[in-house]
């Protein structure tokens, strides 16, 4: 297309047009960028050069003092304490070196501690304070405080640490507060300025991690007037910061240290829920550590004792731990049978001690069988194979998704960190996972907890209390923010129908209350606390034939590591359900022997507010149990206690 | 194609290009350029290896490049510039899909030895892309609502694509420029008219977002607003850059207080020195004098430019011209107009003076074409 001459001239005449107009507006873009250049450069270049001057006033941050931690009662469980400590200033301190050998005649320290010290300031830039000494006595930090002009550059100050009064206790719900690495503050996008005061605290992980925002605060900031030497000649003005807020947990921290207590030397899990509105009453991962090391910063012999110690204390069971959840995985396999409408509560299976399948013949616990046994039975029993049958019945996918209804293999949002997911597993799961095709034996694995199901401590016992409710129960850590309720909505209804509950939640009370129960030696005899339970083994690995040769056949006959893990979950009153536990013992033996009796108590001291009567256990047993309570060094009652050690 | 009916005999041949460069924009360039080796010399606190030398190394390249480029034959550009367009898109979507997160987005794309951020190249695309559009387009139908959507579709897909990164300070860089070739190009000044009407609502919209369920923008840009309309409210915080930079700026004063005597920046109070802040360490060291001289010298380029374009007859390369020398004058605009907080901050840097090595490369290149037009204009 040739363009005639004509169009040519009229485009040249546009574009001058346009261009002259768009030359006038860049000019005048670039006339006000003159004017406000010679505003700020000419006319108040005075006001400006005096801010620039004033060095010799500073803003200073205040750092807030950080949000407490109570317990549903009001007792704190994470508080603050003064810290008297020193900073050092490397522009303002001159010979460095000097300076530290002068401090050293005040505040004892080693020479490899005096070499970290001054290592840490060349590391710093000149301007920044850095830390000389932590939680310094009185007299050594008044000490510094009187000698302040022979030593420039040294600032005592007083700050607010963390503290956590009940040690161990909460170590994994609250975790716990460290000092502000590089490489936290790499991961933030534009980080509050507070975040970059030395020895700031702030949450490193579990809810002091997951609330930071809530807990911080907000910083004040102070206007000072320094001299030539940068020590601080007068303050001009001061705006207070705000405290974080306080938040109140639901735990129970009586219930929270009986709990501890009674799981005693374990690597052991146990977790308490109101099943009427959510609140975890108690969240334990035994044995745990004490935060306050951290806080402090914890020395290199201290943390390899953590890391070696074969409990694993750092690593939190409750939430992040995921188990076979074994025969206490059976409620689900038979709610989903009973929904199924494929079979009633009246369906009936001959168990001889084992089922061939496929080809292969997969056990009943019972070696020698159960004979015919019925859907409540089943569960009293705990037999196998009925549970081989069921899910020969209904396949995997119904048992998966009744799994993920009554909450295993569902993420749970609680403000802790690494809560796990679990494995629900079903067809397109494996197929996803592994690339291959569903059988028939991974169904009856299934049925029973084992095989690719994995479920936490926190997640067996939403399934108890949605077994013992129907409702669709969300398990919740905060109960207020600075005073106000956080509101929970009624729990809708699961939709599972009334009788098929009914013939699970029988089926538990059978656990415990029927003659030849799999756990009747742990039932709470006081009728209105009448509990119903179920117990769980899970293999960690089968006896090898190598081991079979050499004559081990039991379990209590492997080396600790090896042995099955005790599971049992609980909830009471059975008539009107107000708390469901869930209790894992690694490594423990069975599930009826070990699990079930840690689980009847903590139920039981949570249903009775308290160190509970000798009259609610079973006559044969309360010698033992008032030993047991005697040697415990339990910290507080669980109402009432409205003091904390500590506050702001 | 219209260039065959010049006389192309007359455009000089092989090295006598050389001689009818716009040496005066070369000159120029570098002016503004050395001043920035001066400035990168200075927040080093005097050390020439930190920013200055590379910055040195990468422009004596790009100028070589540049006038490599203005030998190119200006129809070459023409015919590039879809392809080039339909790339950069690509590249822009290539982005989003494997870039690397930087600073909170998503913006470059890692080849190894370079990282490329193919928004960069897609203001120059775009700007070939829209004035080849229009040196095709027929004159009488440059106003015709079909018409005038299909340049908006064109500016529309890779704003929204930079807008996804997310990039606001780049894709309003974008929209503007595209916007600035329209304008030239003679679309009616009623459309224009009514973009600015549906912009101020939009402004309107977007702040009536906040805390709604739809907020259209990230936390962090309406703190950036609530700072730019009242920096002192939190002096240490969100509001530190813009106190620190303004503080650096005024205190200069008339004559500054002297080449690397600067205290805001030799003490560590500004933040991105050697990048988006640059200019207030040159206007602190240098005063009203040095400052108001860059800015002239910003403003002689953007003239030069313009005369260059306006007596140049041909559509494609006039408009190209406008076109890059009104993106080159977007950047130092809003990069002032930024570090003077008449704007808010929203991260461009200052042309040719900050440290960065591909944004420099690109526009040294994108001025390559600019001389190209003029080297082969119709006599």
């Amino acid at each position: 297309m040739r363009k005639s001459p004509k169009d040519i001239v009229d485009s040249a005449r546009i574009i001058s047009r346009r261009g002259v107009m768009l030359g006038v507006i860049q000019a005048a873009v670039i006339g006000t960028l003159g004017m406000r250049l010679r505003s700020m450069q000419v006319e108040h270049a005075d006001e400006f050069r005096l801010l620039s001057d004033g060095n010799s006033i500073k803003i200073r941050l205040l750092p807030p003092a950080r949000g407490l931690i109570h317990d549903r009662n009001g007792v704190v469980i994470a508080g603050n304490e003064q810290n008297y400590r020193a900073t050092i200033t490397r522009e303002l301190a001159g010979d460095v070196e000097q300076v530290i050998a002068k401090l050293r005649h005040l505040v004892p320290m080693t020479d490899a501690e005096a070499a970290a010290i001054l290592e840490n300031i060349a590391k710093r830039s000149a301007i920044t304070p850095v830390s000389i000494g932590d939680h310094l006595s009185w007299t050594e930090f008044s000490s510094i405080a009187v000698n302040a002009p022979a030593l420039p550059g040294v600032q005592p100050e007083s700050v607010l640490s963390r503290v956590y009064p009940r040690n161990g206790d909460f170590s994994h719900v609250l975790g716990y507060v460290g000092r502000v690495s590089d490489y936290d503050l790499s991961k933030m996008e534009n980080p509050d300025p507070v975040l970059m005061l030395p020895e700031f605290q702030f949450g490193k992980v579990g809810a002091e991690s997951k609330l930071e925002g809530i807990l911080r605060g907000k910083a004040g900031t102070r206007k000072v007037e320094v001299n030539a030497a940068g020590r601080e000649m007068r303050e001009l003005s001061r705006q207070e910061g705000q405290q974080g807020a306080t938040v109140q947990m639901t735990l129970d921290a009586g219930l929270q240290n009986y709990a501890v207590q009674r799981l005693g030397e374990e690597s052991a899990a146990a977790v308490v829920i109101d099943v009427t509105n959510g609140d975890i009453m108690s969240i334990v991962s035994n044995p745990g550590f004490d935060p306050n090391l951290f806080v402090r910063g914890i020395s290199a012999a201290d943390y390899k004792a953590l890391m070696e110690h074969d409990h694993r204390p750092l690593a939190d069971k409750s939430v992040q731990g995921i188990y076979p959840p074994g025969s206490t995985f059976k409620m689900v396999t038979l709610l989903a049978a009973l929904e199924s409408g494929l079979v009633n509560e009246g369906t009936r299976y001959y168990c001889n001690g084992a089922l061939d399948v496929a080809g292969r013949k997969f056990h009943c616990w019972s070696r020698g069988g159960h004979g015919s046994v019925g859907a409540v039975e089943s569960l009293m029993k705990s037999c196998d194979v009925y549970y081989y049958e069921l899910a020969r019945a209904i396949g995997v996918d119904r048992i998966a998704e009744m799994a993920r209804k009554l909450g295993i293999g569902v993420e749970h949002d609680l403000p802790m960190s690494a809560v796990a997911t679990g494995i629900a597993p079903d067809r397109a799961w494996k197929k996803e996972r592994f690339d291959k095709p569903w059988v028939v034996g991974d169904s009856l694995n299934a049925s029973i907890g084992q095989g690719f199901v994995l479920a936490s401590p926190l997640q067996l016992a939403v399934m108890t209390a949605r077994v013992a409710t129907g409702r669709d129960v969300k398990p919740r850590l905060v109960r207020a923010i600075d005073g106000v309720p956080v509101s929970v909505a009624p729990f809708a209804d699961l939709g599972l129908s009334p009788k098929n509950l009914r013939t699970a939640q029988r089926g538990m009370d059978a656990v415990m209350n029927a003659p030849g129960g799999t756990a009747g030696k742990s039932r709470i005899v006081a009728e209105q606390w009448r509990m119903a339970g179920k117990t769980g083994t899970s293999q960690v690995r089968n006896i090898t034939a190598a081991e079979r040769a050499r004559g081990v056949t039991r379990n209590d006959q492997l080396p600790w590591n090896r042995r099955d893990h005790a599971l049992f979950v609980c909830y009471a009153p059975y008539e009107a359900p107000k708390y469901a536990v869930s209790v894992i013992v690694e490594h423990g033996g069975g599930g009826s022997a070990v699990a079930a009796p840690i689980a009847r108590d903590i139920l039981l001291y949570a249903l009775s507010g308290g160190v509970p009567p000798l009259s609610a256990y079973p006559a044969g047993q309360r010698d033992q149990i008032e030993e047991m309570h005697r040697n415990m060094r339990l910290i507080t009652p669980m109402a009432g206690n409205t003091s904390g050690r500590t506050r702001a | 194609m219209s260039y065959l009916d010049y006389k192309v005999a007359e455009t000089p041949r092989g090295f006598r290009k050389l001689l009818a460069l716009n040496w005066p924009l070369v000159f120029l360039l570098a002016a503004v350029a050395s001043a920035g080796f001066l400035m990168l010399y200075s927040v080093a606190g005097g050390n020439i290896d930190t920013w200055a030398r590379p910055q040195m190394e990468r422009f004596a390249v790009g100028m070589v490049l540049m006038i490599g480029l203005g030998f190119v034959p200006i129809w070459f550009w023409r015919g590039i510039s879809v392809g080039a367009y339909i790339v950069c898109v690509l590249l822009l979507v290539a982005v989003d899909v494997i870039g690397h997160v930087g600073m909170g987005a998503q913006r470059w794309l890692d080849l190894g030895p370079i990282k490329l951020q193919p928004s960069e190249l897609m203001k120059v695309a775009l700007v070939l892309l829209l004035a080849a559009y229009y040196d095709w387009l027929d004159l009488n139908k440059v106003s015709r609502p079909l018409w005038v959507l299909i340049p908006v579709l064109l500016i529309l897909l890779p704003t929204a694509l930079v807008l996804q990164q997310p990039d606001l300070g780049t894709s309003l860089l974008l929209l503007m420029g595209g916007a600035i070739v329209m304008f030239a190009a003679g679309v009616s000044l009623w459309y224009f008219a009514a973009v600015i009407g549906a912009g101020v609502g939009l402004v309107w919209t977007v702040l009536e977002s906040r805390g709604q369920s739809w907020q259209l923008l990230h936390d962090y840009q309406f703190r950036r607003i609530d700072t730019f309309l009242d920096p002192s409210q939190d002096p240490l915080g969100a509001g530190y850059n813009i106190t620190q930079a303004q503080i650096a700026l005024g205190s200069g004063g008339w004559s500054g207080r002297g080449f690397m005597q600067g205290t805001q920046s030799r003490l560590n109070f500004l933040p991105e020195k050697q990048t988006d802040f640059i200019f207030t360490t040159l206007a602190e060291e240098f005063g009203f004098v040095g400052a108001g001289t860059l800015l002239a010298l910003y403003a002689l380029i953007i003239g030069f430019c313009l005369y260059s374009a306006l007596t140049n007859r041909d559509r494609f390369a006039s408009l190209l011209t406008i076109g890059i020398a009104g993106t080159f004058f977007l950047f130092f605009s809003i990069n002032m107009g930024m570090v003077m907080g008449l704007l808010p901050v929203v991260g461009v840097p200052l042309p040719l003076v900050s440290y960065g090595g591909t944004a420099m490369m690109i526009l040294l290149m994108a001025f390559g074409m600019v001389q190209s037009a003029h080297v082969h204009r119709p006599r």
